[in-house]
C-alpha cells in the first residue's frame, strides 16, 4: 500500500502541471506538421528555438533581457485577472510608463545623483501606468464598459499619444532619423547586474513577481481580490468594496507595466523612442495566460516566451524563414493553453482519486487499531 | 450652391468619401460580430481573422489573377478560422474571449508568415463602379467611386436586420443567443448552432480584410490592420446587435478613420497621430456613454458573456 499511496502523492503535486504539458506539447506537434507541410526540416528549427534561447551565454542574455520587461507587462495581465478582469492593454501603458520616465531627467539638474533620479523615474514610469489601466478597471466597475475591448482601445490612443509626443513637442532636435525624447545622462542610466550583461531590470522584474504572489496569496487583501474574482456576488455580499479591490488590481497592474517601459527606456534605449513598442506588452499576455495568472509561474513562463522571441533571428539566419516563426509559435502555444484547458474537470475528477489513494496509508493503521 | 473650393466643403467631402471607403472592413466585420453575438458567443478574434483575409484574399489574386477568387479565399480562410473558434470554444471551460485574443495573435501571425512573399508583387485589386463622372469636383468625383463589396456589404446589412427578424433560421439563433436553456429544452442542437454562427461571422470578417488588401488601401503588409477587428466589436455593441445599425455606425467609423488623411488634404499636417487616434476615441467614447454598470444592455444577447 505505502508505495502506491507515494506515487499518488507525487501524482497529485504533477497533476495542476498536466495541461501545460500537453499544451507545450502539442504546440510543438502542431509546429512541426506546420514546418513538414512546407518542407521545412522542423527538427533542426526546433533544436534551433532551443539553441536560440538558451544554448549559449549570448542565447541567455538575449533571452533574460526580453524576459526582464514581459514579467512585468505579464504582472499588467495576471493582477486583474485575480479580481476577473481580463486587460490586455499593457502595450499602452509600458509606452505611456517609458515616456513619462523619459522627462524625468529634462526636469532634473544634470547633477541629481542616480540614487535620486532612478527612483524618481520608476514613480513616474509606474503612475503613468497605473493611472492608464486604473482607468480601465474603473470604467468597468462605474461605468460597466467591457475591459477588454477597453484597455485594448486605450493602448492604442495611448501609443497615438505618445507617437505624437516622441516626434512632436517632446522630441530631441538632434534626433534626425529615429525621433526620440532627449537621452536619459549617462549617470542616471541603469547599469547591467554584477557579473552578467543584463540590466537590473530582470532582478526586480523577479522580485515584483514574487511580491505579487505573496501579495495575492497571504495578504488579506490579495484574498479579497481573489474572492472578487470568484464571485462578484459573494464579494459584494460579505461587504468587500469590490469597486475599490477592482481599481486597485489594474492600478497596480498598470504600474507594473509602466515600470517594464521606463527599464527599457533607462537600461536598454536610452530616451523614449518607437523601439519601445516591441511588443513586450502584447507578448506578456501570453506569458500570464500560460502561467495561468499565477505571478510565481509567470517567471518561468517569461523565461520561456523571451526564448522564443530570441531564436528568432537565429530561425531566420539559418533556415531563412520569416521573422514572424515565432509569432506562429506564440499564436499555436496561447491557442494549444486554452483549449487544453478542457481537461480541467478530468483533472478534478483524478484529484478526487488520487487523494483518496494518497490518504490511504495514513487511514490503514487507524483501521487496525480499531480491528 | 456654397463654394466647391472652400476647405470646409473638401473636408466634408473627403469625411464622407472616407465614410464609404474605409468603413466598409468594419461593416463586414461588425456584420460577422453580429451574428456571432446574437449565438450567445463573443469572438475577439476577428481582428487575427481580418489579417489572415487580407494575406490570403491578395496571395490569391495574386496567384490566379482574379480578385473575386481572392475575396473568396479571403472568405473561405475567415470561415476556418471562425469554425476553429467555434469549436475549440464548445469545448468545456474554455473561455470564449480568451481564445479570442490567442486568435488574433494566431490569425495575425500566420498571415504575416505566409504572407511574407506577397508583400512585393503587385496583385490585381477590386476595381470600383464609377458613378461621378458626371460632376466637376475632384473631391465629389473621389467620394462616388463605390466597391461591390461596399454595395454587397450594404445589402448584406439588409437581409441579415430581415433574416434575423423574420426567417425560422434568425429565430432560432437569437433563441440560442437569448435562453440557451429554452433553447435546449426545445431541442435545438446548441453547440452546432453556434460553431456556425461563429464560422459565418468568421466568413464575413475575411471578406473584410479582402477589402483591406484589395480595395482600400489595396495592398498587403504587416501594418494593413490598425485595430479595425477589434473596433468592430466594440460597433457591435454601439449597434445594440442590430445589422442595420451596424452599418449606419460603420459609416460613422469610417468617417472618423478618414479624419486624419481628410485633415492632411486640407493642409491641416500637425497632431497626425491623433486624428488617426480619432476611431479608438470614439470607440471608447461611445462604450462609455452607452454602457451602464448596473443592468445589461437593451438588445444584448442574454447568454452573452461580454456585457455581463
Amino acid at each position: 500500500m505505502r508505495p502506491h499511496a507515494q506515487t499518488a502523492r507525487i501524482l497529485l503535486a504533477l497533476l495542476p502541471a498536466i495541461p501545460t504539458v500537453l499544451a507545450l506539447v502539442g504546440t510543438l506537434v502542431l509546429f512541426s506538421l506546420f514546418l513538414l507541410v512546407q518542407g521545412q526540416p522542423f527538427l533542426d528549427a526546433v533544436g534551433l528555438i532551443f539553441q536560440g534561447a538558451f544554448g549559449s551565454s549570448f542565447a541567455w542574455q538575449s533571452t533574460l533581457l526580453r524576459a526582464s520587461p514581459l514579467m512585468l507587462t505579464a504582472l499588467c495581465v495576471a493582477l486583474p485577472a485575480q479580481v476577473g478582469l481580463i486587460v490586455i492593454g499593457g502595450e499602452g501603458a509600458l509606452a505611456l510608463g517609458g515616456m513619462c520616465a523619459a522627462i524625468v531627467p529634462e526636469m532634473l539638474p544634470a547633477s541629481t545623483p542616480w540614487l535620486i533620479a532612478t527612483p524618481l523615474m520608476a514613480l513616474a514610469g509606474m503612475l503613468a501606468g497605473a493611472v492608464w489601466i486604473g482607468a480601465v478597471g474603473a470604467l468597468r466597475q462605474w461605468r460597466g464598459v467591457n475591459e477588454t475591448i477597453s484597455s485594448l482601445l486605450m493602448a492604442y490612443i495611448a501609443i497615438a499619444l505618445f507617437k505624437h509626443l516622441v516626434e512632436g513637442p517632446l522630441r530631441d532636435p538632434a534626433s534626425l532619423n529615429k525621433p526620440s525624447t532627449l537621452p536619459v545622462p549617462p549617470s542616471m542610466m541603469i547599469g547591467p547586474l554584477p557579473g552578467l550583461e543584463v540590466h537590473w531590470g530582470l532582478l526586480w522584474g523577479v522580485l515584483a513577481c514574487i511580491g505579487a504572489w505573496v501579495f495575492v496569496k497571504y495578504s488579506t487583501k490579495g484574498f479579497a481580490m481573489r474572492v472578487v474574482g470568484g464571485s462578484n456576488r459573494a464579494a459584494r455580499l460579505v461587504g468587500l468594496p469590490v469597486n475599490l479591490l477592482a481599481l486597485a488590481a489594474c492600478a497596480l497592474g498598470g504600474a507594473a507595466a509602466g515600470l517594464a517601459g521606463m527599464f527599457e527606456v533607462a537600461a536598454v534605449q536610452g530616451s523614449a523612442n518607437a523601439s519601445l513598442l516591441a511588443g513586450y506588452g502584447y507578448a506578456g499576455i501570453l506569458v500570464a495566460f500560460a502561467a495561468r495568472q499565477n505571478p510565481l509561474a509567470i517567471i518561468v513562463c517569461a523565461l520561456m516566451i523571451g526564448g522564443i522571441e530570441a531564436s528568432g533571428s537565429l530561425l531566420q539566419r539559418r533556415l531563412d524563414l520569416p521573422d514572424a516563426t515565432t509569432l506562429v509559435l506564440q499564436g499555436l502555444l496561447f491557442a494549444n493553453l486554452l483549449a487544453w484547458e478542457a481537461l480541467g474537470g478530468r483533472i478534478a475528477a483524478w484529484r478526487v482519486q488520487l487523494q483518496a489513494a494518497a490518504l490511504s496509508d495514513i487511514n490503514l493503521p487507524m483501521e487496525q487499531t480499531h480491528a | 450652391m456654397p463654394d466647391a473650393h472652400s476647405p470646409f466643403v473638401i473636408l466634408l467631402l473627403s469625411l464622407f468619401a472616407g465614410a464609404i471607403r474605409v468603413s466598409t472592413p468594419y461593416l463586414f466585420v461588425s456584420l460577422g460580430e453580429c451574428l456571432t453575438e446574437k449565438g450567445g458567443r463573443v469572438n475577439l478574434g476577428l481582428e487575427g481573422i481580418l489579417v489572415s483575409g487580407a494575406m490570403s484574399g491578395y496571395a490569391a489574386s495574386f496567384l490566379t489573377g482574379s480578385p473575386w477568387a481572392g475575396v473568396l479565399a479571403a472568405g473561405l480562410v475567415g470561415l476556418l478560422l471562425g469554425c476553429l473558434h467555434g469549436l475549440v470554444c464548445s469545448l468545456p471551460r474554455v473561455s470564449d474571449i480568451a481564445f479570442g485574443i490567442a486568435l488574433m495573435l494566431l490569425g495575425t501571425g500566420l498571415a504575416f508568415y505566409l504572407g511574407k512573399p506577397f508583400i512585393e508583387p503587385q496583385a490585381p485589386g477590386l476595381q470600383s463602379f464609377d458613378l461621378g463622372t458626371w460632376t466637376s469636383s475632384p473631391q465629389l468625383h473621389n467620394a462616388l467611386h463605390i466597391n461591390p463589396l461596399f454595395v454587397i456589404g450594404v445589402a448584406l446589412a439588409f437581409v441579415l436586420q430581415w433574416g434575423l427578424r423574420a426567417t425560422r433560421w434568425g429565430m432560432t439563433l437569437r433563441l440560442v443567443g437569448d435562453h440557451a436553456e429554452t433553447a435546449r429544452a426545445m431541442g435545438y442542437p446548441l453547440t452546432r448552432i453556434r460553431i456556425i454562427a461563429t464560422a459565418v461571422g468568421g466568413f464575413f470578417a475575411g471578406i473584410g480584410g479582402a477589402y483591406l488588401s484589395l480595395v482600400y488601401p489595396g495592398s498587403w503588409n504587416e501594418g494593413l490592420s490598425s485595430g479595425q477587428g477589434l473596433m468592430a466589436v466594440a460597433l457591435v455593441i454601439f449597434a445594440r446587435w442590430q445589422p442595420l445599425r451596424c452599418l449606419w455606425a460603420a459609416l460613422l467609423f469610417g468617417a472618423a478613420g478618414a479624419l486624419g488623411p481628410a485633415l492632411q488634404s486640407i493642409g491641416v499636417t500637425s497632431g497626425y497621430y491623433l486624428y488617426n487616434a480619432a476611431p479608438y476615441v470614439l470607440t471608447l467614447a461611445i462604450m462609455i456613454i452607452n454602457c451602464r454598470p448596473d443592468r445589461t444592455l437593451a438588445g444584448a444577447p442574454g447568454e452573452l458573456s461580454l456585457t455581463r
